[in-house]
């Protein structure tokens, strides 16, 4: 099985830089066991650094209304979860945006047509798996 | 570039650590276990005129099709595919979904709190209400046979 984190653990052990390991393509995957089983079940669970602290507190007050899906879980394994998120937020973006690929940074980052999600097989803005295959161990390099 | 070292070597060590983890089959018989205990549980609720649970019933409430649920997904089906021993894809996020038959995925059914999460969830969604137990306990009998 190919493992592009251990490819990139091999680059960065050889001391060898490469476009694909930009300091912004990078961000440290989800490890922690709730957010990783009960995101992750119905799509890749999202890194924290996706979304501000404000938005992940949001997000995490609607679960019943998870954009049109049910996605309640009891209250002790939601604020666990929203624990790991917050602490690993980014720093800056829109508190009152909940939708990652609504926030600023990520449209100017996926400046182009929609055509091109559809011809990667995306079911939506929001399958980063279907450009970015490194992306549930943290890599977003261009593909 | 320090910090992106740390963390990719962290990262193949997790992976290197946690290989040997993998689900071996080995507590299959507990699952068994489990899964009779989960159906015990759904025959108790079903009260006094339970007529036992019936795979034939189980079937037709995977594949449907229902009315009153969300127009989208008028089936468990329409995420599970018609073959419970295939891999499902979530109608929105497209993210996968491990095969419902036991044959196919030896964990089903096999923790309940897990169980009742996904028919909370599931059963709206098909049918716009929640299952009965006795049609939890017919789904789970027909994809403990498949």
């Amino acid at each position: 099985m190919f493992r592009p984190l251990a490819l990139a653990a091999i680059l960065a052990t050889l001391g060898i830089t490469s476009p694909v390991l930009a300091d912004d393509d990078y961000m440290p995957p989800v490890r922690h066991g709730a957010t990783a089983k009960e995101c992750g079940e119905c799509h890749m669970a999202f890194q924290p650094a996706l979304l501000p602290a404000g938005a992940w507190h949001r997000l995490m007050a609607g679960l019943d209304d998870h954009f049109g899906e049910n996605a309640s879980l009891p209250p002790e394994t939601a604020a666990d979860i929203e624990a790991y998120l917050v602490a690993g937020a980014r720093r800056r973006g829109d508190p009152e945006v909940i939708r990652i690929t609504e926030q600023r940074w990520w449209r100017h980052e996926h400046d182009f047509s929609p055509q091109r999600l559809a011809r990667a097989g995306a079911a939506g803005p929001s399958d980063c798996l279907a450009c970015h295959k490194g992306a549930e161990q943290g890599y977003y390099e261009d593909d | 570039m320090t910090r992106l070292l740390l963390s990719g070597l962290g990262a193949a060590l997790l992976v290197l650590a946690t290989a040997p983890l993998m689900p071996s089959g080995a507590h299959a018989a507990g699952g068994d276990d489990a899964r009779a205990d989960l159906l015990a549980r759904y025959a108790a609720e079903a009260g006094a005129d339970f007529p036992g649970f019936s795979a034939e019933r189980g079937r037709a409430l995977f594949m449907g099709p229902h009315a009153g649920g969300k127009p989208e997904t008028p089936a468990c089906a329409t995420c599970h595919t018609p073959d419970p021993r295939a891999m499902g894809r979530h109608y929105r996020t497209g993210r996968d979904i491990l095969p419902m038959a036991v044959s196919a995925n030896p964990d089903r059914f096999t923790d309940t709190a897990d169980v009742e999460k996904r028919f909370g969830r599931d059963c709206p969604n098909v049918l716009g209400r929640a299952c009965t137990p006795l049609e939890k306990g017919d789904f789970i009998t027909y994809l403990s046979g498949e």
